[in-house]
């Protein structure tokens, strides 16, 4: 589903990813962690091409990217089809009610007709617990429910991967339970999902694998019950002791 | 002994201008103690009146500064001229900034009530001027033609006795000729000091003035109420001018005289035309207000077109497309907009002939469309990074972002910038009054001069301003509202 393979990505001087290689079956849901400015959030935008990359090749969906691709590309149009992405910040227009926000992409990129896309949306909106707030604006919505909007606007395309940038992160604890659900339901429906979080008991409930991401590089890919509990390297050891020190 | 004279007084000049204490006597006393007459004009009159010596470009020459220089010599001293806006000269006399008025003032009864006059220095005639192959052949041909004149003038005055309002009116002395010639115009009707050096010129070719005068008048110098002998001793040396030749031999030098000079003085024909306040004026502004807000709302019809695609320009565009948008930004944003109305109704005349309507709309329009596109620019910027990624995310393609994700936010941060922006232009709208457009700030000005008062034509005038831009805020406020749902304001 996903083949990623010697991705090198600078900002100016600075290296940001070096030489990223990995591979994802589909169906799986791969858990990414690690020190902040690592490259998390880098490597996620670049598997949907809203960073270009300076070297490498991915493949994913079906969709080769290589570097310098221009934003009109078809291949990227055919790649944002497949690929859903969900940011740290939901990014909701807020010019547009929920129901709006996730019938936007289906109407004017798929052409659906505005009763199918609708339809659609209504049934995705039960499906992430928000049946009765379709008219309702993002900034009347909590965050919580902001987010569950997003994912729902995300799946609205019929993606074959979603990418999950700290979806929790800027929540209240006591609201990312519903989104984790939302993403845990995903996961169990066979979704190909990359989520980058710094919820340990999530990551090791929902993942397959758990990549730590430090310096630009994956350094540890395993199984979360050898990543997270017996991790090998020095890098992985003391984030984990770390997050294990600060989470209750 | 001229010069011995003139030096003496000198002294006493400084002294007098120092101590600003009234002199006693009056004006001409005065004058005589300080040793030099004061009098106003404006260069802006150009050649032949008074205008800045193109050899010497601080000093201003003329045949009025000839006639005062005369003037001056024979009452014993030196004469100055200070610079005043023409149609202030007469307010600004009465207030005392200087002692008398030279500069093209035509004597009329409606003067006479306000000032002192003094016998003419000139006799003019108000010339017909037509293309060579128009078979107007005197002032009674013009019914339903269009008429050219400069507002404020006797010809003015004649074209509004005899037809009514359907001058239409400039503001400088080439431009009536111009139009005449592109066709624009039927006839200009003008004094024949400016026919013959702008209007039937080698510059001109396929424009005549008619031989026939339409009328006559003269130029005097104009004298405070309070000041019957200062107006006498300037009789006495106009007299004086005359019979020793040195009159003839200025206006000579001007190529100003003919046979009206040596003629016996015309006498005033001016009826007063004071105008009352009534239905028909009423009405005048109403249309002229309905003028303003046909200019106002096609030209901003334009800008907003014109500002979204210079600002998408600007943000988005590829460095040369950007920095072309940003030139036209500058280039309409730092040069005048009433330079660019010129530029386009007269400069452009030779290429594309635009009607004055068109012209206004399209400047307006250009150059509004420069203040937009910062306006447009600045909210684009304030725009999330995130909304434009996610948009990309869904696929949305660069133009279907634009157009659903950060149009719509940046319409909702730029509607008040742009009301108000609407309003202003609502306003510089009275710019185009020089490419001859009437307006509601023209309507005023000229309803101003016909009444002879401000206050009626200026409170009409901001009532309609107002009852023009009020429900345009409000809707503006309402529309704000309704786009705005998150953004009403927290308490502090
Ligand atoms: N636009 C940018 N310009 C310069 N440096 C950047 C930019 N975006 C990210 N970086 C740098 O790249 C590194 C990786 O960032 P990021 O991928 O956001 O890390 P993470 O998500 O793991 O915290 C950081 O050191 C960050 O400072
Ligand atoms: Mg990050």
């Amino acid at each position: 589903m996903i083949s990623v393979r010697s991705l090198c990505k600078r900002h100016g001087a600075r290296e940001v990813l070096t030489g990223v290689t990995a591979t994802v079956e589909r169906g799986e849901t791969i858990a990414i962690v690690g020190p902040s400015g690592g490259g998390k959030s880098t490597l996620l935008r670049c598997l949907n091409y809203l960073e270009g990359f300076d070297a490498g090749e991915i493949e994913i969906a079906g969709a080769t990217l290589v570097p310098g691709l221009a934003s009109a590309d078809p291949v990227l149009r055919r790649l944002r089809s497949r690929v859903g992405m969900v940011f740290q910040q939901f990014n909701l227009f807020p010019h547009l009610t929920a129901l709006g926000n996730i019938t936007l992409a289906p109407r004017i990129v798929k052409r659906a007709s505005r009763a199918a896309a609708e339809a659609a949306a209504r049934a995705l909106l039960a499906r992430v617990g928000l049946a009765d707030r379709a008219g309702s604006y993002p900034h009347e919505l909590s965050g919580g429910q902001q987010q569950r909007v997003a994912i729902a606007r995300a799946l609205a395309q019929e993606p074959e991967v979603m990418l999950f940038d700290e979806p929790t992160s800027a929540l209240d604890p006591e609201m990312r339970d519903d989104v984790m659900e939302v993403i845990r339901d995903l996961a169990k429906a066979g979704m190909t999902m990359l989520v980058v979080t710094h919820e340990m008991q999530f990551a090791h409930d929902i993942a397959s694998r758990v990549w730590v991401i430090d310096r630009g590089t994956i350094a540890e890919d395993g199984p979360p019950a050898q990543v997270v509990d017996e991790p090998r390297t020095d890098v992985a050891r003391e984030f984990f002791g770390r997050i294990r020190r600060t989470s209750p | 002994m001229t010069r011995l004279l003139a030096l003496v007084p000198l002294g006493i000049a400084v002294l007098a201008g120092c101590s600003g204490e009234p002199v006693h006597g009056g004006t001409l006393a005065a004058i005589r103690q300080r040793g030099e007459i004061t009098w106003g004009g404006d260069v802006q009159g150009g050649e032949p009146y008074v205008y800045e010596d193109p050899a010497q470009p601080n000093h201003v020459i003329g045949f009025e500064v000839d006639v005062m220089a005369g003037v001056a010599r024979r009452l014993g001293v030196r004469a100055r001229m200070v610079q005043y806006a023409w149609s202030n000269l007469v307010p600004s006399l009465e207030r005392g900034d200087f002692d008398v008025i030279a500069n093209g003032l035509e004597a009329t009864d409606e003067r006479r009530q306000r000032i002192l006059l003094s016998e003419p220095y000139f006799v003019y005639a108000e010339t017909l001027t037509v293309r060579t192959d128009s078979d107007i052949r005197s002032v009674f041909d013009l019914r339903g033609k269009r008429i050219g004149t400069l507002n404020q003038t006797y010809a003015y005055d004649i074209l509004r006795m005899l037809y009514g309002d359907v001058a239409k009116v400039y503001e400088g002395n080439e431009e009536p000729y111009t139009d005449l010639e592109l066709g624009r115009t039927d006839a200009v009707l003008l004094d024949n000091i400016i026919a013959d050096r702008y209007g039937c010129t080698a510059q001109h070719p396929t424009l005549k003035c008619l031989p026939d005068d339409v009328a006559r008048g003269t130029y005097v110098i104009g004298v405070r109420k309070a000041d019957p002998e200062l107006v006498q001793a300037i009789d006495a040396a106009l007299a004086s001018m005359r019979r020793d030749g040195e009159l003839e031999q200025i206006l000579r030098r001007f190529k100003l005289w003919d046979a009206r000079q040596s003629a016996p003085p015309p006498s005033e024909g001016h009826a007063n035309l004071a105008r009352g306040f009534d239905g028909g004026l009423v009405l005048q502004f109403v249309a002229a207000a309905w003028v303003t807000l046909k200019l106002s709302v096609l030209a901003f019809l334009l800008a907003v077109p014109i500002g979204t695609l210079l600002a998408v320009a600007r943000v988005y565009g590829a460095p040369p497309i950007a920095g072309a948008a940003r030139l036209y930004i500058e280039l309409f944003r730092g040069t005048p907009v009433l330079l660019q109305l010129f530029v386009l109704y007269y400069g452009l005349a030779p290429v594309v002939s635009l009607g004055p309507v068109e012209a206004a709309v399209l400047g307006l329009g250009l150059n509004y469309g420069a203040y937009e596109a910062e306006v447009y620019r600045g909210a684009l910027l304030a725009i999330p990074r995130g909304q434009s990624e996610a948009a990309r995310a869904l696929g949305l393609g660069p133009i279907q972002t634009l157009r659903h994700v950060l149009l719509p936010q940046a319409l909702r941060i730029a509607l008040p910038p742009m009301t108000n922006d609407f309003v202003s232009l609502l306003k510089d709208s009275s710019l185009v009054s020089v490419i001859t457009v009437i307006e509601l700030t023209k309507r005023m000005t000229i309803a101003a001069v016909d009444m002879r008062g401000w206050l009626i034509p200026g409170m009409l005038c901001a009532a309609l301003y107002l009852v023009l831009s009020f429900p345009l805020s409000e809707l503006a406020r309402r529309l704000e509202r309704r786009l705005a749902h998150d953004q009403r304001p927290l308490a502090l």
